[in-house]
């Protein structure tokens, strides 16, 4: 395949699926602001409810801080030794979707995947009743370890989050999520 | 003391403390990636004040947006001033919401049922 090709390919593959916003890379503090500004300023040329943007903005502040927190390096052999992380903003019919990925230690893994699959499994009355209790009396790790923001960006969503983790070798797993934000 | 007057910025709130009027304000967006760092010097305020606290203070707060990270150090600025409450002084919360951000309405009902101070919500047209 051509060079050529592939830039094309991703384009298209861009296009069909509405991405608004794609980065891979290191998720600095400077590009996490350029990141909220421009996905701000798309929203208002929709025209999108003012619930609709804040509740994106919201959810996207704790999806990029998490990866800007929690920024590993992906594992030997996949031919990268940089820190990198990739972010997408994409528009459906229903809605948005927040697309982050990023590598985790698998023992973090285990632990995310366990924390996501309670928070799935619960009512909004349930998530908002647990996320008031770790804000009371939980007390956060350092870097939040899945804690309040993951709880915070499913009480916004309001929808079922998607994840997935792929294993790679040297302890390392790569972690996917899909935070859904529907329109009125 | 001295008050506290911070300018915001796009990733932190305006700030005025004052030890004399009793007023004090947070207003606009506190999504900082270290909170602590910018809560700090409010929480040493705080302590200050309390040990000379007017009858009644009152807490405007005027959030756009907060992240998680914040919302930890907010819990914590309440804390402390229920303790002014607990000596005898009037405390209150002014807790502003825009109309249709119902978000922000739960965020400070979810404060209200954690801390033992009056919170009044106010809805506002634009923050």
């Amino acid at each position: 395949m051509t060079q050529i090709q592939e830039i094309f390919d991703l384009y298209d593959t861009m296009e069909k699926k509405n991405i608004m916003l794609s980065f891979k890379g290191d998720m600095s503090s400077e590009l996490l602001s350029s990141i909220l500004l421009i996905i701000e300023r798309k929203l208002d040329l929709f025209g999108e409810s003012a619930k609709v943007k804040k509740r994106m903005f919201n959810i996207l502040v704790e999806c990029l801080q998490n990866l800007h927190h929690h920024i590993e390096r992906p594992p030997e052999g996949s031919g990268e030794d940089t820190p990198s992380v990739i972010v997408m903003v994409a528009k459906n019919v229903t809605g948005y979707s927040i697309i982050t990925g990023n590598f985790v230690l698998t023992n973090n893994a285990d632990m995310l995947k366990e924390r996501l699959e309670e928070i799935n499994g619960m009512t909004k009355d349930e998530v908002k009743d647990l996320y008031k209790s770790v804000l009371a009396n939980g007390k956060m790790s350092e870097k939040g370890g899945g804690g309040l923001g993951m709880i915070d960006i499913a009480r916004k969503s309001g929808e079922k989050l998607e994840f997935g983790f792929i294993p790679f070798a040297n302890g390392s797993s790569f972690f996917s999520l899909n935070v859904k934000v529907k329109q009125d | 003391m001295e008050n506290i007057s911070i300018d915001g910025t796009p990733k932190t709130p305006t700030v005025n403390f004052n030890s004399e009027s009793g007023v004090l304000l947070i207003k606009g967006r506190s999504i900082p990636e270290n909170s602590i760092d910018f809560y700090k010097p409010l929480f040493q305020w705080i302590d200050t004040y309390a040990q000379s606290a007017k009858d009644k203070t009152e807490v405007h707060m005027q959030l756009e947006y907060f992240n998680t990270s914040s919302s930890k150090c907010i819990l914590d600025v309440f804390k402390k001033l229920e303790q002014i409450k607990k000596a005898g002084k009037d405390v209150s919360v002014i807790w502003h919401y825009e109309e249709d951000d119902e978000d922000m309405l739960e965020a400070g009902e979810d404060y209200d049922a954690i801390i033992d101070i009056d919170f009044d919500m106010v809805k506002v047209e634009e923050l």
